[in-house]
């Protein structure tokens, strides 16, 4: 990643193109979208976090102690796992549990592997690369485990009386929920997959514009999106699995009993 | 002296803060025919499903031949006693296929269905061979029901728990189903208990009535 570096932008341009913005809320007034307030609400808060992140990334890349760096990873987790399950239209004790069960397994083997035997950065924990790695994996995994986790439980609500019939004829729950969890699992997988079909011809990822702005070679900045990529469908796939089978474990019981009474929906 | 296939004791269930029903025994021999009666919403559904062991229990052991369920492991006790829905739903596809889907399960490996016998169960309800390639989802309510009670039979339950089973049958194909239940119970070691909101065939199928109270 070398290279004559991107232009500056000054503060002023910053504060130029906030103006896009207006645009949105122009529209929005137009239309009575009401949706005013909560588009400057986000604005805001994406300028804050953003800013900060930036302080909090030039601090973090000098760090040398591991723990630190890792303690930060462990915090981003924890927080995608708590919005992977704030997205869910229903809850159930534990869930925040299994959420960052998945999370946290499935992220921490994925980016420790491409770390280790992929990119192998020296040392192995270097924050500039740990931490965007992280993110993205982080970020990814946690859209498909929202889906994968909402869709299983709405589809057992939804195909109780289908699943009770088969635990009737002396189906375990496993072979009566069996195509429910699967259903989840390839939901959640849906995004990942989209977004590998078009890569390159729709899409130009964030990181790799990043690179070529940067003035790093594109055929460089690829190759990283494509181990990326890689990354993000294994962890996902990984989160998913975990969390859907976790879920299902929680909503039946060892008498192969449907437990949906332990489902509340969010009010 | 025979012993009880299925022995209920203590039962009870509770909903919310209201006690449903409670104390609830049943001592249940080879051949007998029980009705569940009370008044609608007493929980006649709910106690068919706890004998079903489909809902956790609130209080109270079931006994199928003198071991608890979980002796038996659930798949083997709820393929022995067989719970019918009032309104029980269809796999997709044929009736064919709704009828082949449980000997999938695990519980079921080293058994084989039946055709033949099959066949005479339809015959005596009335249907034809031509019933079987019906796509299941279409078929009417009565038709629905007597899928769901075959699909149910072929596995050989020892004890069935019928939830209005002619609810939506006209009055003689009511009558065949009866029949067929009736040659079913003297095929061997079985029993069974019903809930029905008509009085007569309660009359004409059940020895013995256990009332739910409001």
């Amino acid at each position: 990643m070398s290279g004559a570096g991107a232009l500056p932008i000054s503060d002023g341009s910053l504060a130029l193109s906030a103006l896009l913005i207006l645009l949105n809320l122009a529209i929005s007034s137009l239309l009575r979208l009401g949706l005013g307030r909560p588009l400057l609400l986000a604005s805001t808060r994406m300028v804050v976090q953003l800013l900060l992140v930036g302080g909090v990334l030039e601090w973090l890349f000098r760090q040398q102690n591991p723990l630190t760096i890792l303690g930060l990873g462990l915090v981003m987790a924890c927080i995608a796992a708590l919005s992977a399950v704030q997205r869910t239209r229903r809850r159930f004790a534990g869930i925040y549990w299994n959420s960052l069960v998945s999370v946290l397994a499935a992220s921490s083997l994925v980016t420790g592997a491409a770390l280790l035997g992929i990119i192998r950065p020296q040392p192995w924990f270097a924050a500039q690369y740990l931490i965007p790695l992280l993110g993205m994996v982080l970020g990814n995994t946690l859209n498909g485990i929202s889906l994968g986790l909402d869709r299983l439980m709405e589809s057992l609500l939804a195909h109780r009386d289908q699943v009770e019939l088969r635990l009737c004829l002396g189906a375990s729950r496993w072979e009566a929920c069996r195509e429910l969890v699967a259903e989840g699992i390839r939901v959640g997988m849906i995004p990942t997959i989209n977004s590998m079909m078009v890569m390159g011809l729709v899409s130009l990822p964030g990181m790799m514009t990043g690179q070529i702005l940067q003035g790093g070679a594109p055929t460089a900045a690829v190759r990283y999106q494509i181990v990326i990529l890689f990354m993000i469908a294994a962890a996902t796939a990984l989160g998913l699995v975990s969390v859907v089978l976790l879920a299902y474990l929680h909503l039946t019981s060892l008498d192969h009993q449907l437990r949906l009474e332990r489902l509340r929906e969010v009010p | 002296m025979t012993s009880p296939l299925l022995l209920a004791q203590g039962l009870r269930k509770r909903l919310g803060e209201r006690l449903l029903w409670h104390g609830i025994s049943i001592d249940l021999r080879a051949r007998e025919r029980l009705a569940l009666v009370g008044p609608a919403g007493c929980g006649k559904t709910l106690l068919l499903r706890q004998l079903a062991w489909l809902d956790p229990p609130d209080g109270g052991q079931v006994l199928l031949r003198g071991q608890p369920p979980q002796a038996w492991t659930l798949p083997r006790y709820r393929a022995q006693v067989a719970y019918l829905a009032q309104r029980p739903p269809v796999f997709a596809g044929t009736v064919a296929q709704n009828l082949a889907e449980p000997w999938t399960y695990r519980c079921h490996q080293g058994r084989s269905p039946q055709p033949e016998r099959l066949l005479a169960w339809l015959a005596q309800l009335g249907r034809d061979p031509t019933f079987l390639g019906q796509a299941a989802g279409l078929l009417s309510g009565g038709e629905t029901q007597l899928l769901a009670l075959l699909r149910l039979l072929q596995l050989d339950p020892v004890v069935l728990l019928l939830d209005e089973p002619s609810a939506s049958l006209d009055g003689a194909t009511t009558l065949k189903l009866e029949a067929l239940l009736m040659q079913w119970l003297r095929g061997g070691e079985r029993a069974l208990i019903l809930t029905s909101h008509d009085h007569d065939q309660v009359e004409r199928c059940c020895n013995r009535r256990l009332e739910l109270g409001p």
